[in-house]
């Protein structure tokens, strides 16, 4: 029997998003005995929900943000009238993104987390240390690792930090894509390892194995195989008795009293009725886009620029998402459409080498992401034809026997680049809509080049028939990795929230999501949220018990 | 998910309701199972035969079944009621265009799906780097190899022809290369 409580009771945490962090915080809490009612503005979907429908996921959109009732305008810089573009994506559903991601859970590198020391000043960006050392997470990514679900091999990435355990599960089977890569980046003198998955490789905790569908990235797994939060967390924090999770629950409005602090959340409910939720604590996990934007709305005479945002820098340093493909195609089928898109991984090229004469580096990982219809439409050769039959037999055959590599990259950040309020351009239910302003620094597009120089290596390496890639293009396209723009630091002045993910502003108000972030390191950032979103709750748990919260 | 390509997939077809795909999958039910009684919503006769041609010489039926074996102008027109209402101008703005040059290209002919082969080829060059063909373009992809139940891929011919299938279950080894290493 899951919890229920009424807006008008006091709850101890209402926690804004259930997706990769709110899931985590809230089973964190739930389980710590306090009472949390999240409230989540997408729908509950569950696996009755999910098929293999490439056109509803993929190009009608699935459960992810609708412009149409959500628009997002989007423009490179101050000097451009903004316009209607899905510039930035995330999900919108109970698991959020983690329903939908690829299931990629490698942790950042030690370095990570102090990469400014280390590199030195990128001049024009706000290129910064992290608050907190990669030993300070390391429990809490192990935590994320077995509460989750995570399958892979450790100390196989001679790159990855110490490690407290190992992985709970055994590393899913290898693709033809991956054996082919490990080949070829061995004869390169590199190191593949099993691509850490958040995707279980056997049976885990009441939860089946993966059946190898084929269906992860931008599907919900029918078999809660893939470890979202929605497979995994959420259903811990419900059955606490104390966790009410409530859908279609839009908050327009985190409320603060006269002494400058959270007393709750308003939120239009599925019959757009406003409902004011109170809480001791407000917790946003909203994602990287979501969350400054609550933030903003929510200004009042106290906080004139927006809540807990003294700093000027609520919505600023937003990171995008960089990577950079490249395909080969092969005499024999590969069938990448069975399984798990993503098997094997390097991290040789993984950090900074000011030598190379710009800040760069990045993870190259072997796979195949495209789905029938967006295969024929965007996989091919950019010299393929379009239409005709000689079309028609290119992709006829190199579906089934083509595999690409990813190279996951970096986004520096800069302060002009943000999310903010749209001045003229409103939602459904009449916020503002969000402004995207970004545009990547020559440093982000240089690294690009040379990480796509090093996929064309590996690749001519293992002798295909054909290979290909698109040149980076400086005009961006979709982020899915939204970061940065509510950040984390010591320093009240240059940052949003402290170590802990909470305001600095705004003692029982935290924000923890991809929004935390310093740098983007190399991407792929959930499985790093969820360890922020173990490290914060830990401490909203000691604190609120201690008295600290109020 | 970090291709410098994406942009299309989520720009070309608008977001939609919900009920508004439902809606489609249910109506394109209809015409998987009986193919032949599949009707026509938003096309009149000559235009569906237009489009059908226009299909056929993107995905032409030389090598196996192609874009009229998998239904596609069918899908099409089931699209344009339900889930992408959004395209039905392109589509009524794109064949008048298009017949105006067909007219000024090949006088004395009656229609798209009346001229030769080779007319037809010579009109969709001229026409390519166009939004309507184009539009049209990915929506004969989306009805070849889209699920059988929005109207097109009937039989799952168009997966059949790219070696897809769609089950729920696989085991290793997967393709040639993980099979060879083993």
């Amino acid at each position: 029997m899951t919890a229920q409580f009424k807006p008008t009771e006091l709850v101890d945490f209402v926690v804004i998003g259930a997706g990769a962090a709110g899931g985590v915080v809230a089973k964190e809490l739930s389980a710590a005995g306090f009472r949390v009612v999240v409230l989540e503005q997408g729908p509950y979907a569950r696996e009755k929900d999910f098929s293999h429908d490439e056109i509803k996921f993929l190009f009608e959109g699935g459960f992810t943000n609708n412009t149409k009732l959500q628009p997002v305008m989007f423009r490179k810089n101050e000097r451009e009238p903004a316009i209607a573009k899905k510039a930035i994506m995330y999900g919108r559903q109970v698991g959020g993104g983690s329903v939908h991601f690829t299931a990629n859970y490698w942790r950042f590198h030690e370095s990570d987390f102090h990469e400014r020391s280390l590199f030195g000043e990128v001049p024009g960006t706000a290129f910064a240390d992290w608050p907190i050392s990669y030993n300070d997470l390391e429990p809490f990514y192990t935590k994320a690792e077995y509460d989750l679900g995570i399958s892979g091999l450790a100390g196989a990435n001679p790159f990855e930090g110490p490690r407290s355990k190992p992985y709970p599960l055994p590393p899913m089977p290898v693709k033809s894509s991956g054996v082919l890569f490990e080949e070829a980046t061995r004869k390169l003198g590199l190191h593949p390892f099993p691509a850490p998955m958040a995707i279980l490789s056997q049976p885990y905790r009441g939860r089946g194995a993966c059946v190898h569908c084929g269906f992860c990235e931008a599907f919900g797994c029918e078999v809660r195989a893939k470890s979202s939060s929605l497979a995994s967390v959420i259903p811990m924090a419900e059955k606490t008795g104390q966790c009410e999770i409530r859908p279609n629950s839009y908050v327009r409005k985190i409320e603060t009293d006269a002494h400058g602090r959270a007393t709750g959340a308003v939120y239009f409910d599925a019959q757009r009725r406003e409902i004011f939720q109170r809480g001791r604590v407000v917790v946003v996990c909203a994602n990287g886009v979501e969350s400054p934007k609550l933030l903003l709305v929510s200004k009042s005479n106290l906080f004139p620029q927006g809540l807990a945002n003294s700093s000027g820098l609520v919505g600023k340093h937003l990171m995008w998402d960089n990577g950079i493909m490249a395909s080969a195609v092969f005499e024999h089928p590969l069938n990448e459409f069975k399984s798990i898109q993503v098997t094997r991984v390097i991290h040789d090229y993984y950090a900074a080498d000011a030598k190379r004469g710009f800040y760069g580096g990045g993870g190259i990982d072997a796979r195949f992401q495209y789905y029938p219809a967006g295969f024929a439409l965007a996989g091919l050769p950019d010299d393929a034809p379009r239409w005709g039959l000689e079309y028609k037999k290119t992709f006829g055959e190199y579906f089934t026997r083509t595999m690409t590599l990813l190279a996951h990259a970096t986004s520096l950040p800069m302060e002009k680049n943000s999310v903010g309020l749209d001045p003229e351009v409103k939602d459904a239910w009449g916020l503002p809509g969000v402004r995207i302003t970004f545009e990547n620094h020559p440093d982000d597009v240089a690294n690009l080049k040379w990480l796509l120089e090093r996929e064309h290596e590996i690749l001519e390496a293992m002798n295909p028939k054909k290979v290909w890639s698109v040149a980076p293009d400086p005009v961006i396209d979709t982020s899915v990795h939204l970061m940065g723009t509510c950040r984390m630091g010591n320093d009240a002045k240059k940052s949003v929230v402290n170590r802990y993910s909470q305001t600095h502003d705004v003692p029982n108000l935290f924000v923890v999501d991809g929004s935390n972030f310093v740098t983007s390191a190399r991407q792929q950032p959930t499985a790093t949220i969820q360890a922020l979103a173990y490290h914060a709750a830990d401490y909203m748990i000691r604190a609120a018990k201690s008295g600290d919260l109020g | 998910m970090n291709s410098t390509r994406r942009d299309w997939i989520f720009g070309t077809l608008g977001s939609t309701a919900w009920a508004a795909v439902a809606a489609a999958q249910e109506h394109a039910r209809q015409s998987v199972e009986q193919p032949a009684a599949a009707k026509l919503e938003f096309f009149d006769t000559s235009a569906a035969s237009d489009i059908a041609a226009i299909a056929e010489q993107i995905l032409p039926s030389d090598d196996g079944p192609g874009a009229t074996e998998a239904g596609v102008v069918f899908f099409i027109d089931r699209a344009l009621t339900t889930f992408d209402t959004d395209n039905q101008n392109i589509y009524r703005n794109g064949l008048i265009d298009l017949n105006e040059r067909r007219r000024k290209m090949f006088p004395g002919s009656e229609s798209v799906a009346a001229l030769s082969n080779a007319q037809q080829s010579e009109l969709l060059r001229a026409i390519e780097k166009s939004d309507f063909f184009e539009t049209i373009r990915i929506h004969t992809l989306l009805g070849f190899l889209g699920n059988p139940s929005y109207g097109g891929n009937r039989g799952s011919v168009g997966w059949k022809y790219i070696g897809f299938e769609d089950r729920m279950v696989w085991a290793p080894p997967f393709g040639y290369y993980d099979t060879e290493a083993k």
